[in-house]
This record gives structure tokens, C-alpha cells and sequence, in this order.
């Protein structure tokens, strides 16, 4: 019986991630279009609800090129590496009152390890193109990303200090209250840790790795048909995960900012609290890539390591000495 | 000017010199622009009034097989041959047309008129619509105000042939 219900929660959650992709794609193209006062796809289906239908079975029926001297054993592996880590990493993430797919006691380790496996896939499948523009790609975007880890590391460690635990279970339990979310506990982290996501997703204003105007596609460049479209999916996977990690963090997680009475129907309540978050994040993930420029590589680096990192570690201290002098005060 | 933008080092109201009548930053406000988050915010702002605007359909959009654009006057579309009075075609033949014609879509073939008002008229009056350039010069060539541009612009056809206009389609334009 407990078997049953582990695989019938690892199967709903996934099957929900892997569903969110293609409206979340909807969504991007139908709020860009908004923004720049444009209609957006809305002939196929009602309102283009099945618009993302369309695009996969197009993606599907699309002839697969893999360019002469690539190569094919690396070049066929990357867009799985860059989409696997990004769908292991939600299993951890707590989508509602005690429903994870694994409720790990590293959790939050575990989440960035399996995130930054990313840069993997990217970088593999720019250097297995043979394309000098993938393999710019591949190098910047492994530049960036561990640039930005780096940063969101040291953002998470003072979100760590607060509250006492790695275990995303706990560290969204501990939220329950609303004056309890990290984002006022924690606002600087809060700052630093949704900018380094946005770098770490290679989303714009950060998207330098597939930087049109410069590398024509990026990592991405020689791709076509299902790969491309397994890289596009790793993509949106891993901005879900990110969103799913500011919520856990310090949205207050599946809580609706007070606490939750026991009893199922309060777990469902908490499971839809987690998703209306989850989707306001992705809303500003999308208002935000359609509002920004791109960043010049310089101007990249220069804010991930003489802005975010010293931000990030002059952070940590300020916890550290407030977190001791509340214990002192506490235990006094 | 070595310093980049996002930190307001190069930006041209920063750098104003005394004077030039551009206030320069300081203090809190040099502080908030160098922060650039206020400026993001701005933007967010801005895009968002965009996007809710949009969804009060204040779109660019035409969504055309629905709606039709309104072309606007002396807009030159197809071609018609026009009519006289009595129904007959207006045209007589003279070639002026397929003269000026710089794309040489217009091929005419003149017959005996069998009115007692005009010498010819044309047996064949053909146009290669997909070698026109819809420039309307034929319009202006033409003497007795035969032949026109209208306003059609939005006619499918699935085969070259059917791009070849005869008289009596273009009469019927």
C-alpha cells in the first residue's frame, strides 16, 4: 500500500511538472505578446489552449540533424543531461502539507548539486556540436553558471542560519506564519537568490549561453527536432524547479500564511496555495525576461562576483551575529 | 567614461558636466541608480501597464481573416476593366496600356469593333498578375479611363494559371 502511494505521488507530481511545460510556454509566448501590445497565439483551441499540442507534435515530426563531425555520442546525450537533472531536482521540492516525492534531510543540497549538474548538458552539447557559436555558448554558459552558484550558494547559507535545517520539508514548515516567510526574514538572500535563479536558468536579462544577436542560438545552434526540444523542456523544468525553490524558500512554501489544521482537505488547500505561488513566480520569471536587455558578458561577471558574492557573504555575517544574539537572548 | 552603464558611470545624466542644465545624481539618489533595481522596477511597471492594456484588446493586431484591414485611399489592388453605359467594355484596343507597362504583364489582342463608336476592341485582354507590380501606370496610360486598380488585395489562387487574368474576369473584377 505504501508502495502505491509512493509511485502514485512520484507519478502526479511529475506528471504535473511535465505538464506545466507546455503552458508555461503558452504562457510566455501569449504574455510577450501582451506586453508588446500583440495578440499571441489563439486560433488553435479555445484562446490557443492547445497551441503547445501543436508545437511539440511539430517538434516531434521534425528531422533530427546531426551535424558530420560532431560528435554523436556526446551530442546525443546533452539535451537528455540538460533535462534530467533539472526533473530529478523537483522530487525534493515540497508541493504541498507532507507531499514530496522524497523527503530528503539535505534537501536544499541536493536541489542546488542536482541544478548545477545542468551546465553539463549545455556545455556538452556545445563543445559536441563542432560549431565555434555552440561552443561559445557551451563555455559561457558554464562561466555564468558557476559564477552565479557561487552567489547563490553563500544566499542560501544565511536562509540555512535562520532557520536551522536543510530539509526543505522543514524549512517550508517552518514558514507557516506569514510574518514568517524568509522574504522578510531574509530580504537581502531573498534579492540575491531570485537573481542568480535567473542567471542560473539562462533566462534573460542573463541568457547570454544562446545570446541571439551574438552566437546565433548558443549551445543550441546545430540542434533541431526532439533535442532541441529536449533542451527547450530541461529549460522550463529547471525555471519551474527554481521558482518551486524561491517558493519553498521563502514564499512560505505550500502555506497560506497561517497555519494549516489537520485533515486532507487542508493538504489540498496547501497543495493549491504551493501552485498559486509557484505561478505568480513563473508570471514574474516571464514579465521580467520581456522587460529586461540582455547584460554585456562583462557587466555579467562583474555583478555576480563585485556585486551578489560580497552582498551574499556580508549577509551571512549579519545573520550569524543576529541569530547568536537572539539565542543569548533566548536562552538567557 | 571607463566605468559601465549598470553602474551609472557612463550614463550621459550622470556625466553631464556642470551647467549643461542635466542634474547630476548624488548622495542617495547616486546610490539608488547605481543599486539598479529602482530602474527594473520602473520597467516592470511599465511593461505591466503594456500587458494589462493588451488585455483590454488595445492590440496592434489585426486579426485578419476575421477582420479586414481598411486600405487606404488610392490603395492599388487588382485591376478591373470598366463598363460604358450600354455594357460593353470601355476599352478600344489601343495598346497604350501594354506600352507602358513596365513588368509586360498585359498581353492585348484587337479585333474589329462591331459598334459604329469605335474602330477595335480587344479580342484578348489578358494580365500576368504574377508578373505585375501593381505600379498603375496602365491607369494612368489609359485614355478612355478603361481600366483601374481597385482595392482587392487579399485573392488566393492554387495554380499559376489562375493567375492569368482574362477579359472577362477582368471585366467582372
Amino acid at each position: 500500500m505504501d508502495l502505491l502511494w509512493d509511485a502514485v505521488r512520484v507519478l502526479a507530481i511529475f506528471a504535473g511538472v511535465m505538464n506545466l511545460v507546455p503552458f508555461l510556454v503558452l504562457a510566455e509566448r501569449r504574455i510577450s505578446a501582451w506586453i508588446q501590445n500583440r495578440v499571441g497565439p489563439n486560433r488553435v483551441g479555445p484562446g490557443g489552449l492547445l497551441q503547445p499540442v501543436a508545437d511539440v507534435v511539430k517538434l516531434l515530426f521534425k528531422e533530427e540533424i546531426i551535424p558530420a563531425r560532431a560528435d554523436k555520442v556526446l551530442y546525443s546525450l546533452g539535451p537528455l543531461l540538460a533535462f534530467a537533472p533539472a526533473a530529478i531536482a523537483f522530487s525534493v521540492i515540497p508541493v504541498g502539507r507532507g507531499l514530496q516525492i522524497a523527503d530528503m534531510s539535505v534537501g536544499l543540497l541536493f536541489v542546488i548539486t542536482a541544478t548545477s549538474l545542468a551546465v553539463y548538458g549545455i556545455s556538452f552539447g556545445g563543445w559536441a556540436s563542432n560549431n565555434k557559436f555552440s561552443l561559445l555558448g557551451g563555455l559561457r554558459s558554464s562561466a555564468q553558471i558557476i559564477s552565479y552558484e557561487i552567489a547563490m550558494g553563500l544566499s542560501l547559507i544565511s536562509v540555512i542560519m535562520t532557520m536551522g535545517t536543510v530539509s526543505l520539508s522543514e524549512i517550508a514548515s517552518g514558514q507557516s506564519n506569514f510574518f514568517a516567510w524568509n522574504i522578510f526574514r531574509q530580504p537581502l538572500a531573498f534579492v540575491i537568490f531570485f537573481i542568480a535563479a535567473f542567471a542560473e536558468n539562462n533566462r534573460l536579462p542573463f541568457d547570454l549561453p544562446e545570446c541571439e544577436p551574438e552566437l546565433v542560438g548558443g549551445y543550441h545552434t546545430e540542434y533541431s527536432g526532439m533535442k532541441f526540444g529536449m533542451y527547450f523542456l530541461g529549460e522550463y523544468v529547471a525555471m519551474i524547479v527554481m521558482s518551486g525553490m524561491v517558493v519553498t524558500l521563502f514564499l512560505g512554501g505550500w502555506s497560506p500564511g497561517f497555519p494549516l489544521p489537520d485533515g486532507h482537505l487542508w493538504t489540498a488547500v496547501s497543495v493549491l496555495t504551493f501552485a498559486a505561488k509557484l505561478g505568480l513566480v513563473l508570471f514574474f520569471y516571464i514579465w521580467v525576461r520581456w522587460t529586461l536587455p540582455r547584460f554585456r558578458y562583462d557587466q555579467l561577471m562583474k555583478l555576480g562576483w563585485k556585486g551578489l558574492v560580497p552582498l551574499a557573504m556580508a549577509n551571512i555575517v549579519a545573520t550569524g551575529v543576529v541569530v547568536t544574539l537572539w539565542d543569548a537572548v533566548r536562552t538567557r | 567614461m571607463t566605468t559601465n552603464s549598470w553602474d551609472g558611470g557612463s550614463d550621459p545624466r550622470t556625466t553631464a558636466t556642470a551647467g549643461s542644465g542635466v542634474e547630476r545624481r548624488t548622495g542617495v539618489r547616486k546610490w539608488l541608480f547605481r543599486l539598479y533595481l529602482p530602474s527594473i522596477f520602473k520597467g516592470l511597471f511599465n511593461t505591466f501597464l503594456h500587458l494589462i492594456k493588451a488585455r483590454g484588446h488595445k492590440t496592434f493586431t489585426i486579426q485578419y481573416p476575421e477582420v479586414q484591414r481598411q486600405v487606404r485611399k488610392g490603395y492599388r489592388g487588382e485591376h478591373r476593366l470598366k463598363k460604358d453605359a450600354l455594357g460593353r467594355e470601355k476599352c478600344v484596343a489601343c495598346f497604350m496600356c501594354q506600352t507602358v507597362c513596365p513588368a509586360n504583364c498585359i498581353r492585348i489582342v484587337a479585333e474589329e469593333a462591331p459598334w459604329p463608336d469605335r474602330d477595335k476592341r480587344p479580342k484578348i485582354f489578358e494580365i500576368d498578375m504574377l508578373r505585375c507590380i501593381y505600379c498603375g501606370m496602365c491607369e494612368e496610360a489609359c485614355p478612355c479611363d478603361a481600366i483601374e486598380l481597385t482595392e482587392k488585395f487579399n485573392v488566393v489562387s492554387t495554380t499559376r494559371a489562375e493567375k492569368i487574368y482574362n477579359k472577362e474576369k477582368l471585366l467582372s473584377n
